[in-house]
């Protein structure tokens, strides 16, 4: 299917996906909750971490709407967004994330330029 | 926080417009753009290697680039049609895995106030199928980090 992501929404639930996957505690989440819906002290026990944490990182992956967690009472078990993840491996978000990395190795490069000419670039000359 | 790249991929029209602005003056994105030993630096995935055969940025001048990574290799090429000093180039594109299928890719530098700029990439396909199969081969060989982190989720599931 074809998409635009002239949709600033569109952009910016990519981006929080993508942000929430940059991290490998995350990634593992994801990873066991494909398997079936967990509750946080489940997602917590293979982890070296608090479940505190791992309810904020649940939290992030449910900003980005990655995960939903449903209203089961006091369990309240994190279940993985169907779709979630097909959503961000169409062949344009892979289109997308080889730009953003181009780009961002390109500002890299833009700043180095820019320091060598004038210190920083807020001085570089314009025209 | 970075810029935004903004993509844009028509229902129907083989097109792809790119759109990505710069906290840096116009002629600095130019520069990278124009000179070969920057242009190097960002143009190829992360990881790989690029030889840069063929570069010459003006109106007339061609390129042809090479990516490897682990024994694989991926040519490109193409001709600058025009570049105006940083405004405007119209380039073709040819990935030789996909020989004899060219797109044709103008470039808008435009400076924005406060000396930052933005870049316009409309590119211009012969047909659907070779929009979508170019990106689709770009995105075989698009080794980003994202990529990889996706492949790490899925292969866990």
């Amino acid at each position: 299917m074809m998409t635009t992501f002239a949709d600033p929404a569109a952009e910016e639930r990519l981006d929080r996906a993508f942000q929430a996957l940059s991290d490998a505690v995350r990634r593992a989440i994801i990873a066991r909750l494909s398997t079936g819906p967990a509750t946080v002290n489940e997602l917590a026990e293979p982890f070296a971490i608090t479940t505190q944490a791992v309810s904020r990182h649940i939290h992030v992956l449910e900003e980005a709407g990655l995960v939903t967690r449903s209203r089961e009472a006091q369990r309240r078990p994190v279940h993985l967004r169907p779709g979630a993840l097909e959503e961000l491996t169409s062949w344009i978000d892979r289109y997308r994330l080889i730009h953003e990395q181009r780009f961002r190795t390109l500002d890299t490069v833009l700043g180095e330029l820019a320091d060598a000419e004038t210190g920083t670039h807020q001085n570089a000359s314009k025209e | 926080m970075s810029n935004d790249v903004t993509i844009t991929a028509p229902e129907g029209l083989p097109f792809i417009d790119i759109e990505r602005e710069f906290d840096y003056p116009v002629e600095l994105v130019f520069r990278a753009h124009k000179d070969p030993e920057l242009f190097k630096r960002w143009l190829g995935p992360r990881g790989y290697e690029m030889e840069l055969e063929q570069f010459d940025f003006t109106t007339g001048g061609r390129y042809r680039y090479v990516h490897s990574v682990g024994g694989e290799t991926y040519a490109f090429n193409g001709v600058f049609h025009v570049v105006r000093d940083n405004e405007f180039a119209i380039q073709t594109f040819e990935f030789e895995g996909y020989p004899d299928v060219v797109s044709v890719e103008s470039i808008r530098f435009e400076p924005l106030e406060g000396d930052r700029s933005r870049l316009r990439v409309h590119a211009v396909y012969p047909t659907m199928e070779a929009r979508d199969g170019m990106v689709a081969s770009g995105q075989a060989k698009g080794v980003t980090e994202g990529y990889e982190q996706l492949d790490e989720v899925l292969a866990g599931l």
